[in-house]
């Protein structure tokens, strides 16, 4: 890993078979992300962009190219590797928050500590600093049922940080949230960012988003179509 | 470890869903284990009445003797040796002399079986003190059933029509004096009991007898020339074989309770494996490999047997507890069945059936919670993450 890289792709392919053929998803992708960005795989659906965040989160592999996350090649860890990567330094965030509806606010923020073996005087003192960043101290003991989209989202933000992961990776955050909320989300991420250090990787189409962005990275049909930093005024 | 606690949290989580599944269980778990109790005492039972009523420490038949082929009671009897002699004489035996009769309740013709026991006997339960009586009737006692059958009572006379060894009629007029009552239809239905001196006179048989029953302390007292000794596996086969039936039958019953948990446990996985596959995606991507999800779906499934475990312990102890005190009372006419069966059953409960059951349980919920669980191996994490499969 070169220093302040922490995702490094170069000549990535990924192929996804359809029928007798398949389908080319993502083609020559060279790619590099360091420490701190805040960055978005931006472009139209169909565009890439969730299987380039698949792939950078080892949930998905390359067809051909290279990988390298954290100084790891993707396609070449096996199941219990990639687990242990995603374990220890990736947080995701998904569209539709995807809590466990059975546990309450803490228990969902407290499960990926409770994958990593944390004693539980740690675990909850870290779930309460997660709670803390994305103020919702007071809904603890709520089940997602209970609460709003909003709310939901900075639950699902708590539990990819509450580990202090080196990368999060947000695919759509916001397409579930209104304007208002999406600003709160999107201010909330920011902060982190700049106070922890995460690297944010977004898979986005949404304007709200791209207008946080610091780096915005086009896919279009699957190819990078355009790289550019955003210097904020 | 953590499938444990992550899928102990699940469970309760899941509220109702959970309970009623568990309460399936807890309901199959608690009617195996009364059900096996019941047979458990009702062999008990059967075996400590037959002992204490019928067979004693084991019986010497007559070599002749087949109580399943009545041409065989008239060549069933011979005299006592020396050593039965003794035996009878120490009290470590009594001698039992069966003949084949008629008896004419209300001018009606039932055909009996005369036995002839000792007054004095203390081997067996039978009443036979009862018999000590000498004001120039002949006394007899009766079990209710045969009392029912035959519509006698103490005090009533009834004919009795015999041949003695020669093969020549007699009738004489007895007196029942007791009417006993007894779990063990074999020492009631169909017969009449005389005292053995007065029946050897009728029959014309000194010093013979049929069976020989040995003390419970005693039992078998050495070879006897002419006589063969059944011990208590040979004289309670029948009760073995009857208990093996019933216990087949209740197979059958826990078969059909455990396949409606089964079918419960195995509907709720299969539904969880389907309608929780964003959640299945979920723990991958926090860092969870696929074989630890499918881990975590069976020991979730599994758990279902642990928690109707402790809920069957609480209800069930106490109610299969109770039952065990009071008893379980046997339907009107279950003693004509001609099964050695008490009027209660008190259940018998050991600490290997319980766990025995247990064991089973979560075996097979085990299994057939990890049969729809391996399925969450074959998903892609990316289309479980979006519950795109199908």
């Amino acid at each position: 890993m070169k220093n302040g890289q922490l995702i490094t792709i170069q000549n990535l392919v990924k192929d996804y078979p359809v029928g007798r053929g398949y389908f080319r998803a993502l083609e020559d992708i060279n790619l590099t992300i360091g420490e701190g960005e805040f960055t978005g795989l931006v472009g139209p659906s169909g565009s890439g962009k969730t299987t380039l965040l698949n792939i950078a989160g080892s949930l998905d592999v390359p067809t051909k190219g290279e990988a390298q996350v954290l100084g790891q090649s993707i396609g070449t860890l096996n199941a219990r590797q990639s687990a242990k990567l995603r374990n220890h330094h990736l947080g995701f965030i998904f569209q539709t928050y995807n809590l466990l509806p059975v546990y309450n606010v803490f228990e969902n923020v407290e499960l990926p500590l409770l994958l990593l073996k944390m004693g539980k005087d740690e675990r909850r003192k870290l779930v309460d600093q997660a709670l803390e960043w994305v103020g919702l101290q007071d809904k603890r003991k709520s089940r997602p049922a209970q609460l709003s989209g909003g709310e939901c989202q900075r639950v699902s933000i708590a539990r990819a940080m509450v580990k202090s992961p080196k990368i999060v990776l947000a695919d759509e955050p916001t397409a579930n949230l209104d304007a208002e909320n999406s600003h709160n989300i999107l201010q909330t991420m920011e902060k982190l960012n700049k106070d922890l250090k995460t690297t944010f990787i977004f898979a986005t189409h949404d304007d709200k988003v791209i207008q946080y962005l610091h780096r915005k990275i086009t896919l279009l049909d699957g190819k990078v179509a355009k790289d550019e930093q955003i210097v904020k005024q | 470890m953590l499938a444990l606690k992550l899928a102990f949290r699940n469970l309760i989580g899941a509220r109702l869903r959970t309970w009623l599944n568990v309460f399936v269980l807890s309901l199959a778990f608690v009617v195996i284990i009364w059900f096996k109790g019941v047979l458990n005492g009702w062999n008990e039972q059967a075996r400590r009445d037959t002992i204490a009523w019928q067979i004693g420490g084991g019986q010497y038949w007559q070599e002749n003797y087949d109580p399943y082929d009545p041409f065989t009671i008239d060549d069933s009897h011979a005299p006592l040796s020396d050593l039965a002699l003794k035996a009878v004489e120490q009290g470590k035996m009594t001698p039992m002399l069966i003949s084949q009769a008629n008896m004419y309740p209300q001018g009606r013709i039932q055909s009996i079986s005369l036995r002839g026991v000792d007054p004095n006997q203390n081997i067996i339960e039978l009443p036979a003190i009862h018999l000590k009586i000498d004001d120039g009737d002949i006394p007899a006692i009766i079990g209710e059933r045969t009392a029912k059958n035959s519509k006698l009572s103490v005090g009533d006379y009834v004919t009795v029509r015999w041949r003695d060894v020669n093969g020549i009629f007699d009738a004489d007029e007895v007196k029942i004096v007791h009417v006993f009552k007894t779990d063990v239809p074999t020492m009631d239905l169909g017969i009449v009991w005389i005292p053995l001196e007065k029946h050897r006179e009728m029959v014309n048989m000194s010093n013979e007898a049929t069976i020989l029953t040995t003390s419970p302390e005693t039992g078998f007292i050495g070879k006897i020339q002419g006589w063969e000794f059944k011990d208590h596996y040979f004289l309670l086969e029948e009760i073995r074989e009857m208990i093996k039936t019933k216990s087949l039958g209740g197979y059958f019953m826990f078969i059909i309770l455990m396949s409606l948990a089964m079918l419960a446990i195995f509907d709720t996985q299969v539904l969880s494996i389907f309608r929780r596959q964003k959640e299945i995606g979920t723990h991958i991507a926090l860092g969870m490999t696929q074989r630890q999800v499918v881990a975590l779906f069976t020991v979730e499934g599994a758990m279902h047997s642990i928690l109707a475990a402790i809920l069957a312990a609480i209800y069930g102890i106490p109610l299969l507890a109770y039952q065990a005190k009071i008893g379980w009372a046997m339907p009107a006419g279950t003693d004509d069945f001609g099964l050695t069966i008490a009027e209660k059953i008190y259940p018998k409960y050991s600490l290997g059936l319980v766990l025995g059951t247990t064991l089973l349980v979560l075996i097979t919920t085990t299994i057939v919670s990890y049969l729809p669980a391996r399925r969450i191996a074959k998903m892609e994490p990316t289309d479980a993450i979006r519950g795109k499969i199908q």
